[in-house]
């Protein structure tokens, strides 16, 4: 890659990560829209989700980002495959550090063990980077943002599970998504939506819970059983009552989507993530010059 | 919606409700973990916290043309300040706490005692928020503390909030915790195989 191009890239990555922090992908903002209009007048469900959409609006327009919080950066890219995985690698860090200095990531990243933050969003583990080369000749980026708040509330159930009484299979599942709901409360910044993995281990479950929120918030999953328990958990988690933001109220999710993975014959995990309202999801077409082609959000 | 203005008395905060949606216009004091850590301590604030309202947020500061400004100004997670809450509702004598995901038993007692009320903002909401900031007074702990944590004294006007914990024991978050438990009971009794 010639210096010409990584000029390219490295532009193409930091407007990447702006959009996606100031302004949130019109599926998303269709969502909260219905969630609005569906709280009754008057009512603290229906302030906060004004409130929410006045926000959403204004970070748009200053472009500055709209919750503080601008969370753990998860990147998940498709590149060509005669291009340098490794410096590509170096191109998306040097994107964020760029992009914090511009204020559209919040010094974020933090040593556990010190407790110091250099402030430039890099350290083991940050920012998380999936690339994966193809035959395709451009690239696919797609970035989340995911706060704190609402990365706290995510769950982890072993099957079975003896407390809410959740055997191995899909009623099992159900209870603990159900569960996963009601104990995040509002807690996580709700209308929240669930990524969710049926199986994996641990780590993959858990990985697998965020590629979840890939997904379109209208879309449908393609296997019917998962179709179906994402449709009654999304209608019954709705009539726990928690609402925006704890405060009582209809929407409590404004969507679930539901993945699975092989296990091991001893194992059964679901992974719960649990993302936020200011849910930021962004992806772009990037040519193999380095040009942003096309939003894919 | 009721609005909320300086001075912060006892009675103007004991007239609040549960599920009140209130518009705050007057001095509020931002502090998190270190300041009260530090207050617990024995520490005495820089400034009277008499009657005050403390803000648990880390707000994003910048200096132009000499003047601080906040751009971004959303709640941060409250709980993590129960232990030390209570203590400096009584101490300091507080009027009211701004935060997110609200708050437990030891601060609705002390809410509740000494005429204080625990106000929830919109998490996540920063931009809005940082709007109806409209001017940085002063700002103390700033080189001990480090700016998001340091204690900034800002003027807001029409600053929205819903009141969840009250002055006569009432807490919104222990009604929708007990409300979903018993609603959640029913439906999973219903989930068959």
């Amino acid at each position: 890659m010639n210096t010409a191009l990584q000029k390219k890239l490295l532009d193409s990555f930091v407007e990447i990560i702006r959009k996606t922090s100031v302004d949130l992908p019109g599926d998303v903002v269709d969502a909260i829209q219905v969630g609005r209009k569906q709280e009754v007048e008057d009512s603290r469900g229906k302030y906060a989700m004004c409130i929410i959409e006045k926000n959403i609006d204004l970070a748009r327009l200053k472009s500055q980002p709209l919750c503080q919080d601008t969370g753990s950066i998860l990147f998940f890219v498709h590149y060509p495959r005669k291009l340098d995985g490794e410096l590509l690698g170096k191109l998306f860090r040097k994107a964020v550090v760029a992009a914090t200095k511009e204020g559209y990531l919040r010094q974020n990243s933090v040593d556990s063990l010190t407790g110091k933050n250099n402030g430039t969003n890099l350290g083991p583990g940050t920012p998380t980077l999936h690339l994966e080369p193809w035959g395709k000749d451009f690239f696919d980026i797609r970035l989340i943002l995911k706060g704190g708040g609402c990365e706290n509330v995510g769950a982890q159930y072993s099957l079975p599970d003896s407390r809410i009484g959740a055997g191995r299979d899909l009623a099992g599942v159900k209870k603990c998504l159900l569960d996963a709901v009601q104990q995040a409360q509002g807690k996580g910044c709700g209308p929240g939506v669930l990524g969710v993995t049926i199986g994996g281990d641990r780590a993959t479950g858990y990985l697998h819970t965020k590629e979840q929120f890939l997904r379109k918030m209208g879309d449908k999953n393609k296997i019917p059983e998962l179709a179906k328990l994402e449709e009654e958990v999304l209608q019954e988690a709705n009539q726990l009552g928690i609402g925006p933001m704890g405060f009582g109220g209809k929407t409590t999710l404004m969507g679930v989507k539901v993945g699975v993975l092989n296990r091991l014959p001893a194992s059964f995990f679901v992974s719960v993530s649990y993302m936020c309202w200011a849910y930021r999801r962004q992806g772009a077409k990037v040519s193999a010059k380095g040009e942003i082609q096309k939003w894919l959000y | 919606m009721i609005r909320l203005e300086a001075p912060f008395t006892e009675d103007k905060i004991r007239a609040l409700k549960v599920g009140d949606m209130v518009e705050i216009s007057g001095i509020v004091y931002t502090g998190r973990d270190a300041v009260h850590k530090w207050l617990h301590e024995g520490n005495t604030p820089p400034v009277s916290l008499q009657d005050a309202i403390i803000y648990h947020c880390g707000p994003v500061v910048m200096k132009k043309k000499g003047k601080w400004v906040v751009t971004a100004a959303g709640p941060t997670t409250s709980t993590r300040e129960e232990p030390y809450q209570a203590g400096i509702i009584e101490k300091h004598g507080l009027r009211a706490v701004i935060g997110k995901g609200g708050m437990g038993e030891k601060t609705r007692q002390a809410c509740q005692k000494f005429g204080c009320v625990y106000l929830h903002a919109v998490g996540g909401a920063a931009q809005v928020l940082a709007e109806s900031i409209k001017e940085v007074e002063n700002v103390y702990m700033l080189e001990k503390f480090g700016s998001p944590e340091a204690i900034w004294q800002l003027r807001v006007e029409s600053f929205p909030v819903v009141v969840t914990i009250d002055a006569h024991g009432n807490s919104l978050h222990k009604e929708v915790e007990a409300s979903s438990a018993e609603k959640l009971s029913g439906l999973m009794a219903a989930i068959k195989k």
